[in-house]
């Protein structure tokens, strides 16, 4: 029995080992480099850190994405990557212990602003945001900002999945097969989650009003695995024409061209993985936050309690018009006719602040023979799956604080399982 | 939404494509506990049997070329096992954790180091011929069952050939019969003369050669896209760690644990379908949390373990000296 016991505790601990397996690939650590031998011009000086969930070494995925965003701002700002930017990898973020020395190795590396990738950083960033008051903390996904050295940020990203649910509806539409697919590593526990499924969702629907999407939830944020029966689940169960995803791989892509079908990714542009399946994907430019935050940390001069005045408030939330978000460019082989034109014309109309997707207006399009859009506005009541009314017929957008934090209900028109 | 009896028939048919790496997994293992390892490095050992075979298997466009990769790749692993272990009388639970570290950190290694280069599985014919779906004369047309069991790749039956083949070795041959003494009492089988370090090298090879198998058939599952997050294993070598103990270390008990253990992991994802599909008999399901699904074939291998500790010990095929080094000094 002692024999079992001990067989079972190595296999928990190994277990859990595993469970940071991919992270100890042997690429190394950070860039830690020796400030010494710099001309001591400001902006040699300035040294940005960031803490990464995964390594900066990856070829896809959540962080590989921040880490671009990352160096192409610090390229665009003129700053050398190779010496000024530092980073500390796969640090877990349920690990408060793991985040706390992070950001003390990166201080301590004489580092003017921390980011932090991703949401679990958020107490250790909080804590430590008031016991290095020299250095500026942001906080990628969160919520928490302190009013001056410590602010959060995130995108519109439910912009972009509206503009990719167009894409959905009018292939839909061409197909004559109403049902869509939505691989999603949660719903309704997340807004991040849910109101992505609702963005599509709507968006699906301005072009085909019949459009009805099947969420398949894998209760996790990465796994490869179940991200590719979940999609195939989708097709066993429902023959959707077009697949969508809130996950990290392109898995779902990849089976929709197994299935001869159609989807849109996310994060990056999967046509490569999918290249007669894929449609178009929402995308985040990270780079366009990096570089607005470094150059108002480099602005601050040493004063780092000035950084969230200087970004204008504790929270950055930005969209399509900010070019944070977008739809990456549509595979026109594949797409519905018009598609590129009707997107082009939301798109416009999203960026013009004139109208925002969870309003009380609904969206249709007309083209006309000279191939010109025409967007057609309707007043209608935006309502959850219940039946219950969000916002009344034409009325303004709900609050972004909805939108970021407590929105936990699927609108009309997707099919979840109610958890 | 499709026909009640299609959406079960296709449940059932993703129970056996999507886990049967598994089965290759526990096999293996199953020949590496019989001659008295304890390999904790299935994880690993598939990882490196995946991407090696799968590179290879794309370079030469070849399922056969893959195999052999594969095999002779996870080999190699088992090789260093059995270096470190018999040999060199290393503790196995550190090594087989090492072997599962190592696996994954070459996996990364070298799925990174390709870069742009990385072959894509549609580009290689023979990959995608060859695990496509046999359709068995006459068995494959009879209803729910013929999609379910009788219209796979050939990989799925292969791994149900090699798990009855072992069974067969283990138990009905005679060096089936001196393996298992050397897992059992490794001292005794020394007296009567078998060569304890070749059969633990050569079932520690051949093992982890079988595990390699599995990897490979994962790599190719999951259409050969290397994600740089996240490895095509992804948790399967340390379920069929545990299946070994729920198939009580029988090559074909283990084939129903593959479909039990199975059952749950495709459950998590077909449970919304399932539910939809017989709304009266089955939408209790949704009201399951997922992690449920994840974590009740440990809570039944946990039984498993109970039972068989209070029945009566001959009725367990757990090898005697299962973990521990044999150092013939000591007898």
């Amino acid at each position: 029995m002692k024999k079992f016991l001990a067989m079972i505790l190595a296999g928990v601990m190994a277990l859990s080992l595993a469970a940071c397996g991919p992270k100890d690939a042997p690429e190394g650590s950070a860039s830690s480099n020796p400030p010494a031998g710099s001309t001591p011009v400001a902006d040699d000086d300035f040294k940005v850190g960031a803490i990464y969930i995964t390594s900066q070494s990856d070829v896809a995925g959540y962080t590989f994405q921040h880490h671009t965003g990352i160096t192409t701002a610090m390229k665009n700002l003129g700053l050398d990557v190779d010496k000024q930017l530092l980073v500390v990898d796969n640090v877990k973020d349920d690990d408060d212990t793991a985040i706390a020395n992070a950001i003390d190795t990166l201080a301590g590396q004489g580092a003017d602003i921390i980011f932090g990738i991703s949401f679990g950083y958020i107490d250790a960033m909080a804590d430590k945001a008031e016991e290095y008051p020299e250095i500026i903390f942001s906080h990628g996904t969160g919520f928490k900002a302190n009013d001056t050295n410590f602010n959060n940020y995130f995108g519109r990203i439910y912009q972009a999945r509206y503009l990719t649910g167009v894409a959905a509806g009018l292939k839909s539409l061409e197909m004559g097969n109403n049902y869509i697919g939505y691989v999603a590593a949660w719903n309704t526990e997340y807004a991040e989650t849910c109101s992505g499924i609702n963005a599509f969702t709507l968006g699906a629907q301005s072009a085909n009003p019949d459009a009805v999407v099947h969420v398949n939830k894998i209760s996790t944020w990465g796994d490869e695995n179940l991200e590719r029966q979940a999609a195939q689940a989708l097709v066993d169960t429902y023959n959707v024409g077009v697949i969508a995803q809130h996950c990290d791989s392109a898995q779902p892509q990849l089976v929709a061209a197994e299935n001869n079908i159609f989807g849109c990714g996310y994060n990056s542009d999967m046509t490569e993985q999918a290249p007669n399946n894929h449609l178009t994907a929402a995308i985040w430019h990270w780079d366009v936050y990096y570089q607005t935050a470094i150059q108002a940390a480099m602005d601050c001069a040493g004063d780092a309690s000035k950084f969230v005045e200087k970004m204008g408030g504790n929270a950055y939330y930005a969209g399509l018009a900010e070019n944070f978000v977008d739809a990456s460019p549509l595979n026109t082989i594949v797409a519905a006719p018009n598609t590129e034109e009707i997107m082009d014309a939301v798109r416009e109309l999203i960026v013009s602040g004139d109208w925002d997707v969870f309003s009380g207006v609904k969206l249709s399009y007309k083209v006309g023979d000279d191939g010109k859009v025409e967007i057609i506005k309707t007043d209608a009541d935006l309502k959850d799956n219940q039946g219950n009314v969000i916002v009344a017929a034409g009325e303004g957008s709900v609050e972004d604080g909805v939108i970021k934090g407590s929105m936990n209900y699927n609108v009309e028109g997707v099919d979840a399982p109610q958890a | 939404m499709n026909n009640s009896i299609d959406v079960l028939t296709l449940f059932l048919f993703n129970i056996i494509l999507v886990n049967i790496p598994l089965l290759y997994g526990t096999v293996g293992e199953i020949v590496i506990e019989k001659a008295g390892s304890l390999n904790l490095g299935v994880e690993g050992t598939m990882a490196v049997g995946a991407i090696f075979g799968y590179l290879a298997g794309c370079a030469a466009n070849s399922l056969v070329v893959g195999l052999l990769v594969a095999f002779l790749a996870a080999g190699l692993c088992g090789l260093l096992f059995a270096v470190l272990t018999v040999s060199f009388q290393a503790n196995q639970n550190v090594t087989g954790i090492t072997i599962t570290t190592f696996g994954l950190g070459l996996y990364f290694f070298v799925g990174k180091g390709m870069g742009d280069n990385w072959p894509a599985m549609v580009e290689h014919s023979a990959l995608v011929e060859g695990f496509a779906p046999l359709n068995i004369p006459g068995l494959s047309s009879i209803p729910v069952l013929g999609k379910a069991l009788f219209s796979h790749n050939i990989l799925v039956y292969l791994g149900i050939a090699i798990a009855v083949a072992v069974w067969w070795y283990l138990s009905c041959t005679m060096t089936g019969l001196k393996l298992r003494s050397v897992g059992e009492n490794p001292g005794a089988a020394d007296s009567v003369g078998v060569n304890i370090t070749r059969y633990k090298y050569i079932h520690l090879v051949l093992g982890s050669g079988i595990m390699g198998l599995g990897g490979f058939y994962m790599a190719l599952n999951m259409s050969g896209s290397f994600e740089g997050s996240n490895c095509w294993i992804n948790g399967y070598g340390w379920i069929a760690v545990a299946l070994v103990i729920f198939a009580n270390w029988n090559p074909v008990m283990a084939i129903l644990g593959t479909l039990v253990f199975g059952f749950f992991n495709t459950l998590q994802i077909y449970a919304g379908a399932l539910a939809g599909a017989f709304p009266n008999a089955l939408s209790w399901l949704n009201a399951v949390p997922p992690h449920l699904f994840k974590a009740l074939p440990f809570l039944i291998t946990a039984i498993v373990l109970i039972v068989s500790s209070i029945r009566a010990k001959e009725g367990s095929g757990q090898p005697a000296a299962l973990g521990l080094n044999y150092f013939r000094e000591e007898r």
